[in-house]
């Protein structure tokens, strides 16, 4: 095995540790729809009036906050308000800056309780693909258990699989922190499909894995385990490349023409399709070569 | 070998005038504008896609109900009451296809597309269910045949009798003892016996109209005078509509508040940008992935971007066809599995590259291609639907969008990618090929 693979890995390790530590120190920035609360987007079409006079106008109000969104759009933040309330500072804004007529764009209210369901769910639903992934791969690599445990396969393709979630939610947390980017709802739909993402293309690695061991006849043994492991890697580097980039593509289609709402949805993806290519090369790979050698 | 030739010919053709009639079918306005262009008289029905809220613009709102207070009605019943009297009062809106749905146990979900006046709508799905008892007055009878014809609409035929919701106990299906016949009982409350008795005793032999949210839901004829607040409407009923009737009557009697605790408002022109902005994203990510994938695989990847034509076709049909409902988040599922629509490509396009570097001959280099990269196309596609599945089972509606056309597109990717592209292929898979092989 060669010395890149150690290398890299390590400096994988440190990634992933470094961003466990940022998620901690910084924490994760929910979006209203997930711990509850309420967010009102306005678009002036003339004379917008700037954060400070929105913020005392609305200084009657509780724990406010005052933002813009592109050149004319500006997005408050507050608790959950109900409709009256909503209506009561509808009024207000339109009494404090009657020259500048607005629209509303957006209004999220969203209760504490719904929130709570929807991280619920999420967690159930990421834990569930987990599952039924370990097992899928357990299935589909039974045949190569002389050699090595399908269960290790699956193993490997999880950590390399936590590996690709983690470090995006290390990014968010610092973008959270620096920015004020939120994690919405549809970041969930972005770490689901990191999670599918990264393991077909560790699949895909295993299964040239699988093939090259079983070509080699030496299914009882497997003399040259790492070789086998590093020739496969090779053989399928240009597709896990062309695979990669053509997903690429798309997505930074998205995050640049997609518009304000899904561009870090789109960002979530750029760097967990990334990472899924990458951990199946230099975190899937010498896991699955470690043990493999642990167990002989 | 010359046989496989012809059945390929034949399928691709197929392909080709199939995949025009789904051209017309998704994008009929363009080629109805070409046909207006060269003066061709056909035009085809312009069946839209079917747009979430947050592209169109309008409201999602999550409704509560207190079933505390559901007496002996159960939950089910009381919800299914809520769900109709909030439908209704939700089709004065104008809206089109308004859903309102009842999740879970005591939730209701009200979705409201392209909806100007939210605040409105709140407030009038907010108010407690409406039940009241009318009589005739002299001229209903006259104003009830006019309004069948057509005519005096803003006349209301009957007169309040101060009978309504408050007084009613319940409804409830009951057949007649002796006909067998479904009918609805009603039980009124101590004082609602009295006014009734009040009512039915004036009005013999005249109709006494039901009426819920300002609706007439039944007119019976009183047969005698009921002093002990059960009434039965007896009509040409079938049990469905009897049981439906009930369920309703409870609703208007039934003091099952609701309370808003969720909403989500998108304002029309932020959807329409937003539609906007994700259709320019989707072309140009069409774009750049064709581009790529013919620079970089020549001939193979000319045929691919054939497949991925074919498969946004079929996609977009698909979503036409079920109708799904198309949300950000779901176009960028089907953005997304663009790039992964040649994946199962470009697995099978460098696997032949290399059968070939090995010297092998194009046909078999093609077919090995084929057939070692199959495992991992189907090892790839099973696990993104996985996902896809749980995700559309365990999340809230942005994200099931996702869910749905990520799963849609894993589907059609793996016919597209595997036997589109291979039949079209294996066009080229003949003896004057094999010294053009740099064109793969």
């Amino acid at each position: 095995m060669s010395k890149i693979y150690t290398t890299m890995f390590w400096f994988s390790i440190t990634l992933v540790v470094a961003s466990v530590i940022l998620v901690f120190v910084y924490g994760l920035n929910f979006g209203v729809d997930f711990k509850g609360g309420t967010i009102i987007e306005l678009n002036f079409e003339k004379e917008m009036p700037t954060a400070g006079e929105v913020q005392d106008s609305l200084s009657s109000f509780s724990e406010i906050s005052v933002s813009f969104v592109g050149s004319s759009s500006v997005v408050i933040r507050t608790t959950e308000l109900t409709e009256d309330k909503h209506q009561e500072t509808l009024a207000v804004l339109r009494g404090s800056f009657p020259n500048s007529s607005f629209r509303e764009d957006r209004f999220d209210s969203v209760g504490p309780v719904i929130g709570n369901e929807l991280k619920q769910k999420s967690a159930t639903a990421i834990v569930l693909v987990l599952a039924a992934v370990i097992f899928y791969i357990a299935i589909v690599f039974r045949k190569l258990s002389r050699t090595l445990s399908p269960w290790v396969m699956g193993l490997a393709a999880i950590v390399a699989l936590l590996h690709d979630v983690i470090i995006p939610l290390g990014v968010f947390a610092v973008l959270g922190h620096f920015y004020g980017i939120e994690i919405s709802a549809v970041f969930v739909a972005a770490v689901l499909t990191i999670l599918g993402y990264s393991v077909a293309d560790t699949v895909v690695v295993f299964d040239r894995v699988r093939e090259n061991v079983i070509r080699g006849g030496n299914v009882r043994q497997a003399v040259d385990f790492p070789g086998v492991v590093h020739k496969s890697i090779l053989q399928t580097m240009t597709r896990s490349l062309n695979t990669t980039f053509t997903t690429l593509l798309s997505l930074f289609a998205i995050y640049f023409f997609g518009g304000e709402s899904i561009r870090y949805f789109a960002l979530a993806l750029i760097i967990g399709i990334f990472l899924g290519a990458y951990s199946s090369i230099f975190v899937a790979s010498p896991l699955l070569v470690w043990w493999s050698r642990n167990s002989h | 070998m010359f046989n496989g030739f012809v059945k390929n010919y034949y399928f691709i053709i197929t392909l080709i005038i199939a995949s025009l009639f789904l051209f017309v079918f998704v994008y009929p306005q363009g080629v109805n504008k070409i046909f207006e262009y060269l003066n061709i008289e056909i035009s085809f029905p312009e069946t839209p896609f079917r747009l979430g809220l947050d592209l169109l613009g309008g409201a999602h709102l999550v409704y509560e109900a207190d079933l505390s207070e559901v007496g002996d009605l159960t939950a089910f019943d009381a919800m299914q009451g809520v769900r109709d009297v909030v439908e209704r009062r939700v089709n004065f809106f104008g809206v089109s296809e308004p859903v309102v749905q009842v999740v879970g146990t005591n939730r209701l979900i009200v979705e409201l597309a392209g909806i100007s006046d939210v605040n409105q709508a709140i407030k009038m799905i907010g108010e407690t269910p409406f039940l009241e008892f009318k009589e005739e007055k002299d001229d209903t009878r006259i104003i009830l045949e006019a309004q069948s014809q057509g005519e005096r609409l803003a006349e209301e035929p009957f007169l309040q009798t101060g009978l309504n919701g408050r007084h009613l106990k319940r409804a409830q299906l009951v057949f007649d003892p002796s006909t067998g016949v479904p009918q609805v009982s009603l039980q009124l409350t101590e004082e609602g016996a009295k006014l009734f008795a009040d009512i039915t005793k004036r009005n013999i032999g005249k109709m006494v109209a039901i009426y819920l949210d300002g609706t007439p839901i039944s007119a019976p004829i009183v047969q005698s005078e009921i002093p002990d607040g059960s009434a039965v409407i007896s009509g040409k009923f079938t049990p469905q509509e009897a049981k439906l009737l009930a369920t309703r009557l409870n609703s208007g009697a039934l003091p099952v508040p609701i309370s808003l605790i969720s909403q989500q408002t998108v304002g029309a022109s932020l959807g329409k940008e937003s539609l906007e902005k994700s259709l320019t994203a989707g072309v140009y990510g069409l774009l750049a992935v064709a581009l790529f994938m013919i620079l970089f695989y020549r001939l193979p990847g000319v045929v691919s971007v054939f497949a991925l034509i074919v498969y946004v076709l079929i996609v977009l049909s698909v979503y036409k066809i079920v109708p799904v409902t198309l949300t950000l988040a779901g176009i960028a599922g089907f953005i997304l599995s663009l790039g992964m629509a040649v994946d199962a490509n470009v697995l099978i396009f460098a696997r032949t590259r290399e059968e070939l570097k090995a010297g092998k001959t194009l046909t078999q280099s093609m077919d090995e291609g084929f057939s070692r990269a199959w495992l991992s196309v189907r090892d790839s596609h099973v696990t993104t639907l996985i996902g896809a599945f749980m995700l559309y089972v365990f999340t809230t509606s942005i994200v099931k969008g996702f869910a749905l056309t990520l799963g849609i597109g894993v589907l059609v990717s793996l016919f597209t990618a595997t036997i589109v592209t291979r039949k079209v292929l294996h066009l080229f898979a003949k003896p004057s090929f094999e010294n053009k092989k740099w064109l793969f």
